[in-house]
């Protein structure tokens, strides 16, 4: 290509777009229909959420009110812990199936996909059976020790939502983990082992440099989408845990008192949107 | 391989074993062990039945199935339709217009779905569209909330797509519509697949929209295994829960099934 000569290119250059443009109207009105319809059924929605927000003295009151900081500070101290305990636990299983591979390593990796369909709050459903105060901890507690009640009683606090989280949200991690995985260069293991590196330090050095990418993109939506998780938080039924959702919930729906809730709504949206914006850079700089 | 010794790679196997049963495949059994039982007091459930089953095919559980299909059906369908057409237009425009178009589509995701709900129950519960009280409300939030995946998954497609088939095409005198009919669309159907199954799974698990906006007369399935667990009857949510599960199961095995001439490109 380099050899070909000037005057070849020249020629070649103006003969295509000019055929087509009289006839075709411009590219942006084919926008226009798609556009208008979101515009209606959600950007002037989001709109009137914001309006209403700007009753007099609906921000001075639900700022000022002790639910709300508490709700805010759950909602980011859950959503922060359930990342990190996400990426850890993705990464881990993750560098299993990819790189320690084992007799139904596909299936499981089918399985996880399966797992990411399903809606969060069976994982909340299925731990009430696990640890609830009927359940299988409590159970094999009771029967072995003879006591009358068992000690697992977390379910109902910040931690049981935590756990749900964990569980429910570490297949976002592992999804583009192993897609990252699976375009590393095995033989850089190889070369790296025989020359005497042990696993961890191949995977400080090797593995986790090219995981990098994946593991921001995963975490950041995780964040995200912890910040706005609602089935869980609804299906625990916990009265002590409240995070931002579950109040713009009660405030609209239990107490009627949509400006309040409108102006929960704004400051939850103005969290996650400024968070998934960070996403969308991340994962734009990382190619995924 | 990363790890070559026996003793260190059972390790790493029974580390993964210990992290993953329980927190993974447990959950997903001991939903299925409840809705066949009656009591769980012990460490393992009693009272083996099938009555739960004989229940969720009936009156009001059975209406919720087909309440959940029809929504998840119906919003699909449209949030397809809206998300194909903002990507093909998006990808015919300039560099600064489809990073508008993609952001505009994209914001659904990024707003949390309660207030999705919110902000749909505050617009069509004044005069120029009275939508509150009907289903038209619960389906019109479900389309909203699965038409950014829609786009999401058609616009990652669409630029994937070849343009040397289009280019032949419209070399041999095609017209843009014969084009778009004839060439990409057919091109697309399998993301276009993928696409509805994603967003049909989507719309059977919601919960958070649905909560703020269902009529009385328009109960998801969702909306019924939390009414019936919040009242305590965890064994009939749980039959419930299987048959969720099971359906969406099954509607994306379907349309993984689904083959067109393209996917054997």
């Amino acid at each position: 290509m380099a050899s070909a000569s000037p005057g070849a290119v020249t020629v070649a250059a103006p003969a295509a777009p000019e055929a087509r443009a009289p006839r075709s109207l411009p590219t942006w009105v084919w926008a226009l229909p798609p556009v208008a319809v979101l515009a209606l059924v959600f950007l002037y929605p989001l709109a009137l959420v914001v309006q209403e927000s700007l009753a007099p003295g609906a921000y001075a009151g639900v700022l000022a009110s002790e639910s709300f900081r508490d709700a805010l500070v759950t909602t980011v101290w859950l959503a922060v812990a359930s990342t990190a305990g996400c990426l850890v636990l993705g990464f881990a299983l993750a560098l299993v199936i990819a790189f320690v591979p084992f007799p139904g390593g596909r299936a499981v990796a089918k399985f996880i996909d399966v797992f990411l369909s399903f809606p969060s709050f069976l994982v909340t459903l299925a731990l009430l059976f696990l640890y609830g105060t009927v359940g299988m901890a409590n159970g094999v507690w009771t029967d072995v020790t003879g006591d009358a009640t068992g000690p697992f009683r977390f379910l109902t606090t910040p931690w049981g939502v935590l756990l749900a989280e964990i569980t429910y949200f570490t297949p976002f991690v592992m999804r583009p983990l192993l897609a990252a995985f699976s375009q590393l260069e095995t033989a850089q293991l190889e070369v790296a082992s025989s020359l005497g590196a042990r696993p961890i330090r191949i995977i400080r050095q090797v593995i986790l440099p090219e995981a990098l990418p994946a593991l921001a993109a995963g975490g950041s939506l995780v964040l995200v989408m912890c910040l706005n998780e609602f089935g869980i938080v609804l299906f625990t039924g916990a009265k002590g845990v409240t995070t931002l959702p579950m109040l713009v919930y009660s405030k609209a729906i239990l107490e009627s008192d949509y400006a309040a809730a409108c102006v929960v709504a704004v400051v939850n949206i103005a969290l996650s949107v400024g968070l998934y914006v960070l996403y969308r850079g991340v994962s734009r700089r990382a190619g995924a | 391989m990363l790890v070559h010794s026996r003793t260190g790679r059972w390790t790493a196997w029974a580390l993964f074993a210990v992290l993953f049963v329980p927190l993974f495949a447990l959950p997903l059994l001991v939903i299925v062990a409840a809705s066949f039982s009656t009591h769980w007091s012990g460490a393992f459930p009693s009272g083996p039945t099938t009555a739960h089953y004989t229940a969720a095919v009936r009156g009001e559980s059975l209406q919720a199935l087909t309440t959940s299909l029809v929504t998840a059906v119906t919003a699909s369908l449209v949030a397809l339709t809206v998300g194909t057409w903002a990507a093909l237009a998006s990808a015919a425009m300039g560099r600064r217009g489809r990073r508008i178009l993609d952001a505009l589509f994209m914001l659904p995701v990024a707003v949390p779905s309660v207030v999705v709900g919110l902000a749909v129950l505050v617009a069509f519960s004044q005069p120029p569209v009275l939508l509150n009280g009907t289903r038209w409300i619960v389906i019109l939030a479900h389309t909203v909330l699965v038409t950014a995946f829609a786009h999401q998954s058609v616009s990652a497609a669409v630029r994937r797509l070849d343009p040397m088939y289009e280019q032949a095409a419209a070399g041999l005198g095609a017209r843009p519509s014969y084009v778009l009919l004839r060439v990409r669309l057919p091109l697309l159907l399998p993301s276009l697949n993928a696409a509805a199954g994603l967003c049909f799974a989507l719309s059977m698990g919601e919960l958070s929209a649905t909560m703020m906006l269902y009529p009385p007369d328009w109960l998801p399935l969702p909306v019924l295994i939390f009414t019936a667990t919040d009242r305590g009857s965890l064994f009939t949510g749980s039959a419930l829960a299987v048959i969720l599960m099971a359906a969406t199961l099954l509607a994306l095995l379907a349309v993984s099934r689904i083959r067109t001439r393209a996917s054997f490109r």
